[in-house]
Formats: structure tokens, sequence, C-alpha cells
């Protein structure tokens, strides 16, 4: 029961989120790259005044695998560095995300490689 | 009922259902995805639980990139895309998409100056604001540590 209520929150606070970017899409025809940086930067503004947790505790995933969580961890790199000192400052997000960015350059490479493009459409 | 009314009605009903449905189908498949990504979570927590929190919050990371990518070479996160809108964009999944679909688009031109080149080229913008935000929000916690 416990873990039902926790997976509804994530697909509340999840669904939620990409709701509002799709709204954002209707009214402002935005495009997609617009979109993510709307939002990654939303998420680390609210990491930056110390929000995001609020959230996170609530949604968990719901608010951490969209791109909001992406800035979530940027801003809370570089809050983290910033108590070691203004050279950690400087590089603790991008180490924070470390991980993932070489994910996405490494599996994006590979599989870029491997797979073919279809035609736009199909 | 003339042509008047008739295209006022569909003025009036067209765009309202249309909008109804890209935001139910964002809801539904964002909020399956990220649904997938706690269920990720929870397993990788129980597989390593030598991991912190942020690690396993890294490593979620890297499993649904990994998934994005995949789905995206095989040509399945397009059409699931066409429906979901921005429950697919937003996602990390949706990034990892945003990486793979112009490189296999432009690895035609050449693995250097087609698929390495134009890997970023809808990426590219998320990657820049957020590093610069970061370095941003780092000085400023620094100066505040200051004082």
């Amino acid at each position: 029961m416990q873990y039902f209520l926790t997976y509804l929150k994530v697909f509340a606070v999840g669904g939620l989120v990409c709701t509002i970017g799709q709204l954002l899409i209707n009214k402002t025809k935005m495009t997609s790259a617009r979109v993510l940086v709307t939002f990654l930067l939303a998420g680390a503004a609210l990491e930056a005044v110390g929000l995001f947790r609020y959230i996170e505790d609530f949604g968990k995933a719901g608010i951490t695998i969209p791109i909001t969580g992406f800035g979530k961890s940027l801003a809370a790199g570089a809050i983290e560095g910033a108590k070691q000192g203004l050279y950690q400052a400087c590089t603790g997000g991008l180490a924070a995300v470390a991980a993932g960015l070489s994910a996405a350059i490494a599996f994006g490479f590979v599989i870029a490689l491997v797979s073919k493009s279809k035609p736009k459409g199909a | 009922m003339d042509k008047k009314e008739y295209s006022e009605l569909v003025e009036q009903t067209t765009p309202r259902t249309k909008e109804g449905k890209t935001l139910l189908f964002a809801f539904a498949i964002g909020g399956l995805i990220c649904t997938i990504g706690q269920g990720v979570s929870d397993a990788l927590a129980a597989l390593i639980p030598s991991f912190d929190a942020k690690k396993i919050g890294a490593l979620t990371g890297v499993v649904m990139i990994f998934l994005g990518s995949l789905l995206t070479g095989l040509g399945v996160y397009d059409k699931i895309g066409y429906y979901a809108g921005a429950g697919s964009v937003l996602p990390i999944t949706g990034f990892a998409n945003s990486v793979v679909s112009p490189a296999m688009e432009y690895n035609k031109e050449g693995i250097v100056f087609g698929l390495m080149a134009k890997m970023f080229s809808i990426a590219g913008p998320v990657i820049v604001s957020g590093v610069c935000a970061s370095v941003l929000i780092g000085v400023i916690y620094y100066i505040i540590g200051l004082f």
C-alpha cells in the first residue's frame, strides 16, 4: 500500500510537470528545445532557492526524471561545491551531472552509429 | 446550418478537444515514464545498497538515458512522441532522444561533421544554459558564504 501511494504520487507529479510543458507548447508554440531549457532553468532555480527538496520529498521521480531534475543536480552540485571554494563552485555543477552527460554522449554516439534514420513522418 | 455557422462551430470545438487530448496524453505518458524511473531507482537501490541516494539518482538517470537512446534508435520513441508531446520531451528520456535523433539523421553526412557535430543541435542549448546557470549559482553561493 505504501509503495502504491508513492508510485501514485510519482505518476501525478510527473504527469503534472509534463502537462504544464504541453500547455506551454500549445499556448506559445514553443519548440521542444525551448521547453527543455525553460524547465531545466526552473529546476535549477527551485534548487537554488531551496524549494526543490519539498517537491522532491512528495513527488520523488515525478520531479527528478523530467529535465527539472537535471537542472536540480546542476544547481545542487554548484551549491555543494561553493562550500569548498570558488573552484569547486564553478566545477560542481558539471561534476554532479557527469554520469548522465557521459551516458547521453556515449550511448548517443554508439546508437546513432548503428541505427539508420527513417525518413521524417514514417 | 450554413457555411459560416459550420466554420464557427468547427473553430469552437476543434482546438479545445485537440488540446484536451494533447494534455491528457502528456499527463499519462509523462507520468508513466516518471513512474518507470521511480521503479528503476527503487530496483537500483535494492541491488546496490552501498550506493548513496545521490549515486542512485545519477545511475537512474543513466539507465533512463540508455532506454531513451535505445528506443530512439529503434524508431519507437518518435512514435510515442507523436502522441505524448511534452510527456515524452520533458523526461530525461526525451533529452536522450534529442541527442540521438539529430545524430542519427546526420550520420549520412559523415561521422565527424555529421553525427558528432550535429549531436547537440537540439540538446546544446540545454547544456549551455544549464552549465551557465550552475556556475552562476555556485559563484553566488560562494560569495554569500564569504560573509
